[in-house]
């Protein structure tokens, strides 16, 4: 059977495709003004990659920020149930998924079927979020690519008591002005995120195994920085932004069944 | 969607509710056409005492008030523009901004210049209460204010030393009254008002211990129309009859199975005020068959409540049922003061702890699924202490939904995220 999942997040869609359960087809696009137009663009190319129609795909399951938006979908499932689904798939012994996008930060506690036992979303503010990393990125002048590798170069550790996006990057200026490494402060700013990620999730209680999926896990930096903060193996998928859409498409996949 | 399956229909009583309170607003309003009285002062102020006055007296309640505004966004907007413009920060009550907005702009939110009042009779227990009226006196050109300082801690503590400390406030404020107004004070009529005001609080603890049926006869946003009466006028025999007729309506629902919710599959409580302008938060939980049975908050903000001997909430007997006659002003103040400060709302001022244990009775006895707390920005009072209620649940094994918003202030709402979490939390309740 082919089902798929489409994620709808605040920078990119996604959507993945599944036959049989097994990965045919991904796309990704920048979400951008025109919603239509990024859900076309993502499927459009999910499609191709998995030479697949439309109208080939049993049961289509949305996710993500703009939930009906798209007019394909049977129905929806939230950002947490999708990847507590997908998380225990790619690693049976997840049981804390930790989703760190653009705009949101998530994490869902599951069981060893993938069923959401508890959730937390962050607050309203994107100091804790992919946003957040570009923005610090461009008050640096450096690629957002660089971010991850430069951190790790890191000599010392800087503290940053940055509580939003807008003080944070006062902050970056002042250690700029202050001669401060740049690998130090690309490390303070991971750093940074990490704190409020972890706080955030330690709300829940941290249960291994971990898997840190969403854009941010593409960041090395980031991702050392997690490991240090909470002190205990954070495990990265392969393509870590599909895992919600891919979740996604496992639901669909159940409820095609049903 | 979730299938009907209990009956429904709106209550008889919802237009008389509208009609009395309306009524009750303009009666304030135009009080001095007749010769009348009025004063404002906080929802929880000992409103039995300036009862001693006459029948023609008059209260506007702060935090009803300020919600009323709140409902309108856009008033409520310009109150809030116009307080802040006047230096005071955006992180106070949303409600003393509302009210303090309203005053500023002359304007009533029911319509007409603000009537201003002849006095300020209040009580002080959360730190904006301290100071509202103090600057609403101000900004009025001097209102003359009375405060009562009613933090005596936890009522298990309540002594007879403490309740003396707030009686003799009271005392000393009833000879205030008659030399501030020129009037000659009645006893019969305070010792009414507060028969009044016990059964009036009791009576609403009644109704909501009825809740505790499946399906519930009522729902969390109609019963925020329903408390209003003991947060504006609990002391009056109105309140009383209104409530009266209530409880009897709410046990033909309850003995007919008519539910507030025809497709309740799930309960839910809440906790603090919620964001008055978006209560379709809460459509959104019905179309799903998740209703909110009640809160804390809207249980006893005004509701009085006692242990029952099986060991279950239900409304705290009245001094008219345990055949206490009152005689003296002394007794009166004496008895209001130990009904008052026994009030559950009040408690958790002092202990993180006893408020999570009321929660959590809450949840056992009205048969709660979930806990949705709204960590309220606008009130720091009612949400101190609430991340700490969370770590209660999250212990007791109960799903529970934190948001973030605010009770008066739009600007920090998000409804469309507070929506997705809510669906995030309907799966979990395995709903959606
Ligand atoms: S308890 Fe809340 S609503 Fe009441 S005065 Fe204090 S902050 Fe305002």
């Amino acid at each position: 059977m082919i089902t798929a999942g489409i994620d709808f997040g605040a920078k990119n869609v996604k959507m993945v495709i599944l036959d049989d359960g097994k990965i045919a087809g991904r796309g990704s696009t920048l979400t951008g003004f025109d919603l239509k137009i990024a859900v076309k663009d993502a499927s459009e190319m999910a499609l191709k990659a998995a030479k697949l129609k439309l109208d080939e795909i049993a049961h289509i399951t949305e996710t993500g920020i703009g939930q009906g938006s798209v007019e394909f979908a049977a129905d929806s499932v939230s950002e947490v149930g999708a990847n507590a689904k997908a998380g225990v798939k790619l690693l049976p012994s997840a049981r804390t998924i930790i989703d760190v996008g653009a705009e949101e930060a998530r994490a869902v506690k599951c069981d060893e079927s993938g069923d959401m036992k508890d959730f937390v979303v962050n607050e309203r503010c994107a100091a804790g979020a992919g946003a957040f990393v570009e923005a610090m990125s461009r008050a640096l002048e450096v690629e957002l690519e660089q971010m991850g590798p430069m951190s790790l170069k890191a000599t010392e550790a800087v503290p940053m008591n940055a509580q939003c996006t807008v003080f944070a990057e006062s902050e970056v200026v002042s250690l700029i002005h202050a001669q401060t490494p740049k690998p130090n402060i690309a490390r303070a700013i991971h750093d940074a995120i990490a704190e409020r990620v972890i706080s955030m999730v330690r709300r829940l209680g941290i249960t291994e195994d971990i898997l840190l999926v969403g854009g941010l896990a593409y960041d090395v930096g980031f991702v050392d920085a997690m490991k240090r903060g909470l002190g205990v193996e954070v495990h990265v998928p392969e393509f870590p932004e599909y895992v919600s859409a891919y979740g996604a498409a496992l639901i669909a996949q159940e409820r095609a069944k049903e | 969607m979730a299938e009907i399956k209990y009956q429904t229909k709106p209550l008889d009583i919802w237009n008389e509710g509208k009609a009395l309170r309306q009524q009750y607003y303009e009666n304030y309003a135009k009080a001095h056409e007749k010769g009348g009285i009025r004063w404002a002062g906080g929802a929880w102020a000992y409103s039995a005492v300036p009862a001693g006055l006459g029948d023609d007296v008059w209260s506007l309640t702060g935090e009803p008030y300020g919600a009323s505004v709140a409902f309108d966004k856009k008033f409520a907007a310009r109150c809030h523009e116009a307080i802040e413009a006047k230096g005071f920060a955006r992180d106070l009550c949303a409600y003393l901004r509302n009210y303090l907005g309203s005053i500023v702009l002359d304007e009533y939110v029911f319509g007409g210049k603000f009537p201003k009042p002849d006095f300020q009779w209040t009580t002080h227990i959360c730190c904006s209460h301290a100071k509202w009226y103090q600057i609403a006196s101000e900004l009025e050109g001097g209102t003359p204010l009375f405060c009562i300082d009613v933090s005596t801690g936890l009522y298990q503590d309540f002594d007879e030393r403490r309740r003396e400390y707030v009686v003799n406030q009271l005392l000393d404020g009833i000879n205030w009254l008659e030399k501030i107004t020129g009037r000659d004070y009645d006893d019969e009529k305070l010792i009414q008002a507060v028969y009044n005001e016990c059964e009036a609080t009791s009576l609403w603890a009644e109704i909501c211990a009825m809740n505790k049926t499946i399906p519930a006869p009522l729902d969390e946003k109609t019963m925020y129309s329903l408390y209003v009466f003991g947060t504006i006028m609990k002391h009056r025999p109105e309140a009383v009859a209104f409530y009266r007729k209530l409880r009897d309506e709410v046990q033909v629902r309850v003995d007919n199975k008519i539910a507030a919710v025809g497709n309740e599959q799930r309960r839910v409580i809440t906790d603090t005020q919620p964001p008055w302008g978006f209560l379709e938060v809460f459509r959104y939980l019905e179309s799903y068959g998740v209703v909110s049975v009640g809160s804390l908050y809207t249980f006893s903000l005004i509701g009085a409540w006692e242990v029952k001997d099986d060991g279950t909430w239900g409304p705290k007997t009245t001094p008219q049922e345990q055949g206490i006659d009152i005689t003296t002003r002394r007794q009166a103040l004496e008895i209001l003061a130990d009904w008052t400060h026994a009030r559950p709302e009040w408690q958790h001022f002092y202990s993180a702890q006893k408020k999570s244990d009321m929660m959590l009775r809450i949840v056992r006895e009205w048969q709660v699924d979930g806990v949705l707390l709204h960590y309220n920005r606008g009130c720091e009072g009612l949400s101190l202490n609430i991340a700490e209620n969370r770590l209660a649940f999250k212990e007791a094994g109960v799903p529970v939904l934190p948001f973030e918003g605010n009770m008066g202030d739009e600007r920090e709402f998000d409804l469309e995220r507070t929506k997705k979490a809510v669906d995030s939390f309907l799966e979990l309740l395995g709903v959606k």
